[in-house]
């Protein structure tokens, strides 16, 4: 009797329910399309580090970019292509570190304002405004950098224009991501400062923003990780150059744009991998860091 | 006397002035910029589809840019949505809050941090040798190839918020619908989707929003030709990928059609984004 | 009209017809008129949104950190309106203990004892520093549980040590007057047992004022109590008195459970 039992209840669920049938066929799917997602990432990552890894060595932090007569010469002669890209790493610090001094003050004091003013009319509007920047592509604010300095101010291509289109770029993020930041301490934290008569100014600069420090700076990472992998936007305004330079005012490389010339350039074309694979390296490590001081920070 | 307080809120205004300025500086000079093309062309200027720089004979029009750009995006969101709605459901709903969903989650993540060059290249490769091997096109270039890069290019913006809503929609509501014997394909269905509804539609928006002003991997895959593209395998241009490739050259009039393209894109991601924030803004109410 | 059975001489704080408003209109309290005695607990009772938190932050003038938030009336603490006073001046003289313990969490828990003193930029020498964090954390009794790790950070400790924290952070300014609001709501009983001994020996030297939803707690550590209901102080007169033989019919409903 038992047995039986069990063989009818065996043969019921085997049956064709079509709706099982129809939840198994989606459940797959919904595996399958993840599955295919996620392979690009792992395709890209895997192809940089086979074709890229082995070009990477000592010389390719410390020296700068050939020629392509010097690439051609060693290709012919079957040697290694001589070089590096420290043109491009030292341009994209200097770029950035700029583009990071101006985004970053200005973008923390206007998330602050905005943590301030949650309900003004005008706080709003410019959460708006923040909203439509952010949203902006960046060849766009190349064109605008390009407009406004290299035309305006600096008679030329210059890395001052790139800081500037990569600043403007990184602006909305620090701002939301300051105001999100200031939104999660608590209120009483600021009301502890401010019943102790603490003047206001040192409520907000040696209380709120070190209490809310790791996701400011989760915030800067992750903007600055945003912007350091631009190409578009260097093209119309540092243009690139084929040295070392540090000058405000003069044409200026990039790895993104060394990484272009490359690409363009049948002599070179094989130090593309490489530079993108330590471009790559660098983004995502900027990100993971980033998103391990958040997830840090909302453990506490 | 101004005390501390009155400094210190006078400072935090005035930074939030620099956002307002730049903004309207940036509108400002791109319409300054746009003046010549236009008082040149008029409004045919959007609707043309000549483009000539040889002087003398030069002519600009911005359509075969502006149908590239919304082709090659309307079809990375075609190609986005299977795989980005089923990522956010692995994420939100059928692993949720499992370890797996987290590697899946960060992996998604990540493609965003992907510079759009090494999009290209990888492109350019990989995709494009494999789109010639299927047989599809002759070069590998053209308007499918750029597209199918923008779908994984704008995946992960797809992804973070869809899986978010998902992840948001009532416990309740769904125990309510296992209670009666539903399978988990009818709560996704009957459930999920209609609650998250508004949420979806809001976050594929904004993935289209970025898929419109992409302009590197493009530029290496489109195959920059400056015509109104004649189908799928076609090859053509879009509103970034001109600017990127003919601004090296570019200075008068040319430079002042770049410029109005630029300000067009800028016109059509900002009211593609309005739009999208604006649904957000209602659902958080 | 409120019913008040008191006759306080030299009062540290005087309300005269304090009102508070959140938007203009609206009164959060309306016309409180009290004086609180010298070296004694007031407790503040009555059900939640009865305006006993509005009325405590109006003492220190809170409310003046929101814009929105209109105070009429005058508050004076020793005979001068706190409107007079300047900010760090009223708040020396004022602390304040909220609902959860809030030590500064980028803090030691040194620092968090000196924070009034450093965030006013005050110097003293370090061992006027040491004098006053050592006193202050002797006044929680907390010293002996903390003096090892004064340099590790607040947040590491417990609810209850953090919530003495934030007393000592209180008393480092040798204030007169003590606001505490609801300071054992976050508490378990242990802790909040220890916070309330705590409260009846600082009673000696400070002057304390306490919102408490708790009645048991009132009747346990306070001399006067006021029961506010809709905005309004209904009744205020000695604990004991008020407890065992209440007044106002609201306030006998009130105490027996009928609502709150």
């Amino acid at each position: 009797m038992m047995k039986l039992n069990l063989a009818l209840n065996h043969k019921v669920g085997v049956e064709k329910n079509p709706r099982k049938v129809k939840n198994n066929i989606f459940t797959t799917l919904v595996i399958f399309f993840s599955v295919v997602t996620i392979s690009p990432i792992i395709l890209i990552i895997s192809k940089l580090i086979i074709k890229g890894a082995k070009q990477i060595n000592l010389s390719f932090f410390t020296e700068t970019a050939p020629d392509t007569f010097v690439a051609m010469t060693a290709i012919s002669n079957g040697e290694v292509i001589p070089g590096g890209i420290l043109n491009g790493i030292t341009g994209t610090l200097f770029m950035v570190i700029m583009a990071a001094l101006i985004a970053i003050p200005i973008g923390i004091l206007i998330g602050l304002y905005l943590y301030e003013n949650p309900n003004k009319i005008y706080a709003n509007i410019v959460r708006d405004i923040a909203d439509i920047l952010q949203g902006v592509p960046s060849i766009v604010l190349g064109l605008i950098a390009y407009i406004w300095i290299v035309k305006g101010l600096t008679n030329g291509y210059s890395a001052l224009a790139g800081s500037i289109s990569l600043s403007i770029m990184m602006l909305p993020l620090i701002l939301r991501s300051t105001e999100e930041t200031l939104k999660m301490i608590p209120i009483s934290l600021k009301e502890a400062a401010i019943a102790l008569g603490v003047p206001y100014h040192k409520v907000i600069f040696k209380v709120m923003i070190p209490t809310g420090f790791s996701g400011l700076s989760s915030g800067v990472l992750l903007a600055i990780s945003r912007v350091i992998g631009e190409t578009a936007p260097l093209m119309l305004t540092a243009l690139g150059s084929s040295v070392v330079n540090y000058h405000l005012d003069k044409p200026t490389s990039a790895v993104p744009l060394l990484i272009w010339e490359f690409y363009n350039d049948p002599n070179m074309v094989n130090l593309i991998w490489s530079s993108s694979l330590f471009l790559l390296g660098f983004i995502l490590t900027l990100n993971l860091l980033s998103k391990h001081i958040a997830s840090k920070r909302k453990a506490n | 006397m101004m005390t501390s307080e009155k400094i210190t809120k006078r400072l935090l205004f005035a930074a939030s002035l620099i956002i307002v300025f730049v903004t309207a500086g940036i509108i400002f000079s791109l319409v300054g910029g746009a003046i010549p093309v236009f008082s040149e062309f008029g409004i045919s200027f959007i609707f043309s589809s000549d483009w000539n720089p040889s002087e003398g004979k030069e002519e600009y029009g911005a359509l075969p840019f502006i149908a590239g750009t919304i082709i090659t995006s309307v079809l990375a969101l075609v190609i986005c949505l299977p795989l980005a709605f089923s990522t956010s459901l692995f994420i939100g709903e059928y692993f949720h809050d499992k370890k797996v969903a987290k590697i899946i989650g960060t992996l998604v993540d990540l493609l965003a941090g992907v510079p759009s060059i090494v999009y290209g290249l990888w492109g350019f490769y990989v995709l494009r040798p494999f789109i010639v091997d299927l047989g599809l096109s002759s070069q590998g270039f053209g308007i499918f190839t750029s597209g199918l890069i923008l779908a994984i290019m704008i995946i992960p913006y797809a992804t973070s918020i869809t899986a978010e809503i998902i992840a948001l929609t009532p416990n309740d509501l769904k125990e309510a619908a296992y209670s009666l014997g539903a399978t988990r394909f009818e709560v996704v269905l009957y459930v999920i989707i209609p609650s998250a509804r508004s949420g979806i539609v809001a976050s594929f928006i904004l993935a289209f929003g970025r898929a419109l002003g992409e302009t590197m991997a493009i530029t290496m895959l489109i195959g920059n030709t400056n015509k109104i593209p004649n189908g799928l395998f076609d090859t053509g241009n879009t509103m970034a990928s001109v600017i990127a490739n003919q601004f090296g050259e570019a200075d008068g009039l040319k430079l002042s059609a770049l410029i109005a393209i630029g300000l067009l894109l800028f016109v059509i991601t900002g009211i593609i984004n309005g739009a999208g924030k604006l649904i957000i803004k209602k659902l958080s109410k | 009209m409120s019913i008040i059975n008191l006759n306080i001489k030299n009062p540290v704080l005087s309300l005269k017809d304090l009102s508070v408003s959140y938007d203009g209109e609206k009164l959060a309290i309306k016309k409180i008129n009290a004086e609180i005695k010298k070296n004694s607990i007031t407790a503040i009772m009555g059900p939640s949104g009865c305006g006993k938190s509005t009325l405590l932050r109006a003492l220190n003038r809170m409310h003046d950190l929101y814009p929105d938030i209109v105070t009429t009336g005058s508050v004076f603490l020793n005979g001068i309106d706190v409107v007079e006073m300047s900010n760090i001046d009223l708040r020396r003289k004022v602390g304040m203990v909220f609902q959860r313990p809030n030590p500064f969490p980028t803090m030691s828990i040194y620092d968090n004892v000196i924070a009034g003193y450093k965030l006013n930029g005050m110097k003293q020498k370090k061992s006027e520093r040491d004098e006053i964090v050592e006193k202050s954390l002797r006044d929680v009794t907390l010293w002996n549980e903390v003096k090892d790790s004064l340099q590790k950070k607040g947040t590491f400790l417990s609810g209850g040590q953090q919530q003495r924290l934030c007393i000592a952070r209180a008393l480092a300014f040798q204030p007169s007057v003590i606001l505490l609001d609801e300071p054992t709501s976050a508490l378990d009983p242990i802790a909040t047992a220890k916070v309330e001994e705590l409260l009846l020996n600082l009673k000696k030297k400070y002057t304390i004022v306490l919102v408490t939803h708790n009645m048991a707690q009132a009747a346990r550590v306070s001399n006067q109590s006021m029961f506010m209901y809709l905005g309004e102080l209904v009744e205020y007169g000695k604990t004991k008195e008020m407890f065992t033989n209440p007044t106002d019919k609201k306030t006998e409903e009130y105490l027996t459970g009928k609502f709150g």
